[in-house]
């Protein structure tokens, strides 16, 4: 809190939460360095929300680097590019991070390729606000904070709604990563240009950019740049907790409003986005490169050699381990994304996707396998949560099954923070729970979809 | 005095008398008439209320059984003689449904699917590990084998086996869907119990691949698709899948040449031998335990 201060007189923070170690030292101070090519790209064609791509290449076919290999279908989705000079190996399922196996492309790269691309900036002048937005969803661009929700979904504001502020997403408040931290730090010009950009169209009032306040350097660099900028562009030191990066937190952080159960934030008038997807509208509009690669963390005690990497979309994760050092002899558990929400991995095999933003390998006596006891009703996690919710009580109804019930305890806007797992003193799988409660109820409305 | 007692008595006296009469005029005046063989049928019938014939709950099956819109085969719960005197009661002819019965499209359990790594989350559901990358199994579309179908079964007709795979009592089975949606992997279909032809795999990948996740996968040869009268097999995205409208020519024959042993003729009634796992050896567990790996 007294760093928050110091940058800002004022602490700007939510209500609840946790505060977990942050482990950033690992990788804060690696600069990000460019993932060499490798000989095989798989690239899945669902990687966003939404309807999955439509494949525009067959077997056999060349690509160049940055070539559109799979068109959008319909609004909630977007194209497909590759991200290597190549040959299309084999167009058929493969394994994704999220455990299933789905419809995707394999490209061989060509090993005699400089991998050069022409800078290719796209005039702004001749485009117009649905120009702009059919741009994007072309460029591939979605949220890279981790949903991987399409970007242009966001930007296409409706006729009743107007967005005042454009408030950019900095916190990286899961401990361990720190892609968006080095992004901040080594893309300041990209992110404020990406603001610009954005707001030819958008017309807000106001930007903000929301930085927890244990990333003094990057708020100084942003500070920097933010000041040549024309439009009213605040850069604000966020208190250290999590989740601080998540959207409706951060919105209560700044602006001390909140946003209602099963409305949007637009509907306080706010836009947010990572600074990850700021910066990558930059990239396209003034320099031609579509969504075809990532800045990823690879990180945790269990790699030998943390680091920060620029990695073309589809690379094997086991490729960019190996880049790292490969792992230690005890690691016991690898993860997609940070240890507080992100996934589990089985197996090596399945490629960066377009909402990788960390992968985290850590050793066996940094993972918790506690034993479950009884609900002790202390109320930690009734403290923790949030967004209020009891989750004590939910995960009572969890463990009978009752997951109608756990309706009227609001359990859709639960956003998987996993803050009430992580307080639990009894090791009750409460998160872990809802997942497969929220999972049930979606499944079932469809189901009653159906047969209605 | 003593005559204080009478005031209340005479009020309370009177308050009942007055709404006994309301309630008379009531019963009188707005009398509902139902059909009594609704109840007398409602009596007949099992009572679980499990939706199998298709109604939300007995007392609503009875009703269009009663209307003579729905027969009292219809009710898959019932024994035969129970079918039997509902038709006697009403004067109908029983129809001769055939029992329905729900079948696992998965024959990998822990001998044939490996593992890749262990799942050792705080929910020891299949649900709960599906939520994590998909469950611990190499085969993505595989039974997870911790036994949800087991435990939301109300007629105690699901049981895991040694090989923690969900053995279906024909005889207990109601056909009521309950594991078909429980299931997070959509495993269970219902079929009818004379459809013997089961394609017991829903995974699509192809050949080597197929097999070297689980021993008894579908590669998508098209053996038994050759085999088998034309139409009745077809291979959609590398895996057999058969026409049940075609039900009558199927035979033995297209299993002949599977490599996989992935379709299958049923001889008993069951598809998988029932043992259950307190039958076996004390270790079995550590066992299984220790032949799964962490991240290979």
């Amino acid at each position: 809190m007294s760093t928050s201060a110091k940058y800002s007189g004022k602490t700007y923070t939510f209500n609840h939460g946790v505060h977990p170690e942050e482990f950033k030292e690992l990788s804060s101070h690696c600069e990000i360095q460019r993932m060499p090519f490798v000989e095989e790209y798989i690239l899945p064609l669902g990687q966003h929300i939404g309807a999955p791509s439509d494949c525009l290449v067959s077997k056999g076919q060349k690509v160049r680097r940055g070539e559109k290999i799979a068109d959008p279908i319909g609004f909630v989705s977007v194209a497909l590019h590759s991200p290597v000079d190549g040959t299309i190996s084999e167009v058929g399922i493969f394994p994704t991070p999220n455990g299933q196996v789905l419809p995707g492309i394999k490209i061989k790269i060509d090993p005699y390729s400089t991998q050069r691309m022409d800078e290719a900036p796209i005039d702004l002048e001749d485009l117009d606000r649905k120009g702009f937005i059919s741009t994007v969803q072309n460029a591939g661009i979605v949220g890279l904070g981790g949903a991987a929700f399409p970007a242009h979904v966001k930007f296409a504001i409706p006729e009743d709604k107007t967005c005042k502020y454009i408030m950019l997403n900095g916190c990286e408040c899961e401990p361990f990563l720190t892609a968006d931290h080095r992004t901040m730090l080594e893309y300041p010009e990209e992110i404020i240009d990406g603001i610009q950009i954005l707001n030819r169209y958008l017309k807000a009032d106001k930007a903000y950019i929301g930085i927890e306040a244990n990333k003094p350097d990057a708020i100084e660099a942003l500070k920097k740049i933010a000041t040549t900028s024309t439009f009213p562009i605040e850069v604000i030191a966020l208190q250290v907790k999590y989740p601080q990066g998540a959207e409706k937190m951060m919105i209560t952080a700044i602006l001390g409003e909140e946003v209602p159960t099963g409305k949007l934030p637009l509907d306080l008038g706010v836009l947010v986005g990572n600074v990850g997807t700021i910066k990558a509208i930059s990239d396209y509009f003034r320099k031609g490169i579509p969504l075809m690669e990532r800045i990823v963390t690879i990180t945790g005690t269990a790699i030998k050699n943390p680091a920060n990497v620029l990695v073309p979309i589809g690379t094997p994760m086991k490729d960019v381990i190996e880049l790292c050092g490969g792992i230690t002899d005890d690691a016991a558990r690898i993860l997609l994304g940070g240890p507080m929400m992100g996934a589990v991995q089985k197996s090596l095999d399945v490629p960066v996707v377009k909402g990788t933003s960390g992968l985290l390998a850590l050793t066996s006596n940094e993972v918790r396998d506690l034993d479950e006891y009884s609900c002790i009703r202390c109320g930690k996690c009734v403290d923790a949560c949030p967004i209020f919710l009891n989750p004590s009580m939910m995960g009572l109804l969890a463990k009978k099954g009752l997951w109608d019930e756990m309706l009227e305890y609001n359990i859709m806007d639960c956003f998987e923070c996993a803050s009430c797992s992580f307080v639990c003193p009894s090791g009750i799988p409460l998160v872990q729970s809802f997942r497969v409660a929220k999972g049930f109820l979606r499944e079932k409305a469809v189901r009653e979809k159906a047969s209605a | 005095m003593e005559g204080d007692i009478l005031i209340p008595l005479a009020i309370l006296g009177g308050l009942g008398l007055l709404f006994g009469i309301i309630l008379s005029i009531a019963y009188k005046k707005f009398k509902v008439y139902e059909d009594p063989r609704i109840g007398a049928v409602e009596d007949l019938l099992p009572n679980s209320n499990c939706g199998a014939c298709g109604e939300p709950g007995c007392r609503a099956f009875a009703e269009q059984v009663v209307n003579f819109e729905m027969n009292p085969a219809k009710c898959t719960v019932s024994s035969e003689t129970g079918i039997i005197k509902i038709a006697d009661y009403l004067g109908v002819e029983a129809n001769k449904e055939e029992k329905r019965v729900a079948r696992l499209l998965c024959a990998g359990g822990i001998k044939e699917a490996h593992n890749l790594a262990s799942y050792k989350g705080g929910m020891s559901t299949c649900r709960g590990e599906a939520v994590v990358t998909g469950g611990s199994k190499d085969c993505s579309w595989g039974c997870l084998g911790l036994g949800d179908c087991e435990t939301i079964c109300d007629f105690d007709a699901i049981s895991m086996n040694k090989d923690a795979l969900p053995v279906v009592d024909t005889e207990k089975c109601t056909a009521c869907n309950d594991c078909v949606e429980v299931c997070p992997k959509g495993l269970f279909v219902i079929m009818p119990i004379g459809q013997k032809l089961i394609v017991q795999c829903k995974s699509l990948l192809e050949g080597d691949l197929a097999e070297s996740k689980c021993s008894v996968a579908c590669t998508g040869c098209s053996r038994c698709a050759a085999d088998a009268a034309p139409g009745v097999i077809e291979i959609v995205d590398n895996l057999a899948v058969i026409n049940y409208d075609l039900r009558d020519l199927t035979s033995p024959a297209a299993i002949k040449r599977c490599p996989t042993d992935a379709i299958i003729w049923l001889e008993g009634d069951n598809q998988f031998e029932d043992q259950k796992p307190t039958d076996l050896p004390l270790g079995r567990v550590e066992e299984a335990i220790d032949r799964e790996v962490y991240y290979q």
